[in-house]
């Protein structure tokens, strides 16, 4: 982060840059301070000014390999040793190693007399003897204003700084001055206007009895700068620059999904959970389950083996693993066996810097799969809402840049324009839950729904959410004409569901069974209707018996009366006898 | 406070002879203002303290080293080593009344 980016992007023909080794100020300057040229530090009182022109020596003599000079004028060697000691550099061993020198120059100004024209030529003589003595290519003036105090003629203090500061480019070291904020100008005795080439701010600012430290490159000769204004911290490990802006955003994206430990949200979530290496907001207002869900996530994370760091700042691991025990959750275990850590802090203990480099450091050191900070407003309200903001905007990226998934945890007041204010935290996120609760009926239930889910298909309902002993369980809230129906409603409204089911079952059975007893009526009347066909077909058959019969007879009798009148008997004789022959003959051959 | 000033320097105006005053002036190289510096020392201390001074001339030039114990940054820097208190004078010494204050020779105004 510190200086792999800042070296690859500065081409050998840009104005060569001395890498001062302080987290996040290379990245800042492009590489670091003017090589050769002086740098002017300039804040109030209390802002780092010694410690970061210190650190730029120690790390100059300790990693870059270039000796160092600090001329101080307000602390002895011994105080800046120890100073510095706190910090965990070890300037007594460099000063022991001849990689630094330490000349502390000391006037009293009422042991002084003037008498007539002079200069500084014996502080030339000393910073020349220190320079040559190890060579040293960085030297620090640290504060050089306090000769304004101790010298009486400005006249020619001021013409003498401007052949120092002439002197120290001729002599090719790279120089940090450090001065005091003026009133109106960037120094108190206007040193600014000597040192031309880098001018760095700091400014220590209080907001809601919370210090915020912060750096600015108000001037960089010669080469494009972040001109932003960076928040800085002192830890233990020196001063670290945490620049916002240089962040980008091109983090390696995972298409893997890691499931949420309630396997009906994953449902929601296209049936898979939440992305791996996003984040996740989880908002809700008080008691409605926040932190059990994120329990269950971070169960479910450690159950599979991952490592998850759970940041609370509102209450103890102990009492998180107590709370979450009544609702099934065993945390403890997950704790021994090392995959769970916890890390308990109450955000107004530090500044929201301070919280930030403790965070990082917790992350970087234990390197979990899943951070949960729980919750993430209550941090935020140790910042102003842009700081906060910031703060967010860099821990995710942090996050996002080792795939690491967060669930951070928000509460809000209720009622919808709260979760307006969330908006501009909301737009960092990937996926985001609202937990609310519904009164009403003499009962308050929550509900769970997703508001936004990036890159995956979600559920757009309202679930209800239940809290048992057995865990979390989300169950179908009713969504009807009546509006959203939550708890004992929901359950009454579903046994009146039941009951006009039942009663319309019913009516269904009447209406089959009428239709039934029609059918059998009508078939009733079919058979009747049939039955008097058929009898009347079998008088019809009889008629024509009788019709047929009749005819017979009537030809008979015809027959019997021609015969009786011998009326062309021979013919039909004939014709009955050449039959009866024909018959014959065939019988006969 | 003003009459005790000058009732100490009255006693040690009497014990003064016997007493040797070591004066140390640093320069640098032989400049305008440093041979000034010497001739100035020389020529008050010639009319006060005659025949009971000592003044080391160091180059700062050639002994840098030497710069650092007296905490020098002006030169031309006369210091007073003895008597106690150490006093320190800087400049060309041009203004000898300011130089006699610093030298603790006459009561400041």
């Amino acid at each position: 982060m510190k200086t792999k980016g800042s070296k690859s992007t500065t081409p050998m023909t840009l104005l060569p840059k001395c890498p001062t080794g302080i987290q996040g100020l290379d990245e800042i300057t492009g590489g670091g301070f003017p090589r050769g040229r002086p740098t002017l530090v300039c804040g109030s009182a209390g802002c780092g000014k010694t410690l970061l022109a210190a650190e730029f020596l120690v790390r100059g003599a300790a990693q870059f390999g270039e000796p160092g000079v600090l001329m101080a004028f307000e602390e002895t060697e011994a105080e800046l040793k120890a100073n510095v000691a706190s910090l965990g550099f070890d300037l007594d061993g460099l000063v022991r190693r001849k990689k630094i020198v330490i000349d502390y120059v000391h006037i009293e100004p009422s042991e002084i007399q003037e008498s007539g024209e002079y200069d500084l030529e014996g502080l030339f003589v000393r910073l020349n003897h220190a320079i040559d003595s190890i060579g040293a290519k960085r030297v620090v003036l640290d504060t050089l204003e306090a000769l304004f105090s101790s010298l009486a003629n400005e006249a020619i203090l001021r013409a003498e700084l401007r052949r120092l500061f002439r002197w120290l480019k001729v002599k090719g070291v790279t120089a940090v001055i450090t001065a005091e904020r003026g009133r109106e100008q960037f120094t108190r005795h206007g040193l600014e206007e000597y040192v031309s080439d880098c001018v760095i701010l700091l400014d220590h600012r209080v907001n809601d009895q919370i210090a915020t430290r912060h750096l600015r490159v108000v001037k960089y000769r010669g080469a494009r700068h972040g001109t932003n204004e960076f928040p800085f911290l002192i830890s233990n490990e020196g001063i670290s620059v945490l620049p916002i802006t240089s962040l980008g955003l091109n983090h390696k994206i995972s298409s893997a999904r890691i499931a949420t430990g309630i396997p009906r949200l994953d449902s929601m979530l296209g049936g898979r959970g939440f992305f791996r290496g996003s984040s996740i907001l989880l908002t809700g207002t008080p008691g409605t389950g926040k932190t059990i869900v994120a329990a269950n996530f971070a169960q479910a994370a450690a159950l599979r083996g991952e490592r998850v760091l759970f940041f609370s700042f509102e209450e103890s691991p102990n009492q998180i693993i107590r709370n979450m025990h009544s609702i099934g959750l065993r945390l403890e275990p997950l704790v021994k066996q090392g995959l769970l850590r916890f890390h308990s802090a109450r955000p107004s203990l530090y500044g929201l810097e301070m919280h930030l480099a403790t965070m990082f450091k917790e992350i970087a050191t234990f390197k979990p799969a899943v951070v949960i900070v729980d919750p993430i407003t209550s941090l935020m309200d140790a910042g102003t809402d842009s700081e906060s903001k910031g703060m967010v905007t860099r821990l995710i990226d942090y996050l996002k840049g080792g795939q690491v998934t967060s669930l951070f945890t928000s509460l809000t007041q209720g009622g919808h324009s709260l979760q307006q204010s969330e908006m501009a935290m909301s737009s960092l996120m990937d996926s985001w839950l609202l937990l609310q609760d519904f009164e009403g009926n003499g009962e308050r239930n929550r509900v769970l729904y997703v508001l936004k889910a990036r890159g995956m298909a979600h559920s757009n309902q309202i679930r209800e959410f239940l809290i048992s002993d057995r865990g979390i369980d989300l169950v179908d809230a009713y969504i009807g004409p009546s509006g959203v129906l939550t708890g004992s409603a929901r359950a009454a409204q579903n046994s009146l569901e039941k009951a006009s089911i039942l009663a319309i079952q019913q009516e269904g059975a009447r209406r089959k069974r009428e239709l039934e007893r029609k059918r059998e009526a009508i078939e009733r009347q079919i058979s009747g209707l049939r039955s008097d066909y058929e009898s009347e077909t079998m008088e019809l058959r009889r008629v024509d018996e009788q019709v047929g019969t009749r005819a017979l007879t009537l030809t008979t009798e015809r027959a019997a009366s021609g015969r009786l009148r011998q009326a062309d008997a021979k013919a039909s004789v004939s014709t009955r006898g050449g039959s009866r022959n024909g018959k014959n003959g065939r019988i006969h051959r | 406070m003003k009459t005790k000033t000058v009732k100490r320097r009255t006693t040690r105006a009497k014990r003064r002879p016997a007493k040797l005053w070591q004066l140390r002036l640093y320069v640098t190289d032989s400049t305008s203002k440093s041979v000034a510096a010497f001739t100035n020392l020389k020529k008050v201390c010639e009319s006060q303290l005659k025949g009971c001074y000592r003044i080391t001339v160091i180059d700062l030039v050639k002994h840098p080293e030497l710069a650092k114990g007296d905490q020098i940054l002006a030169v031309p820097t006369v210091v007073r080593r003895l008597p106690q208190p150490v006093r320190i004078i800087i400049g060309s010494l041009s203004d000898t009344a300011h130089l006699l204050v610093g030298l603790d020779l006459r009561p400041a105004v």
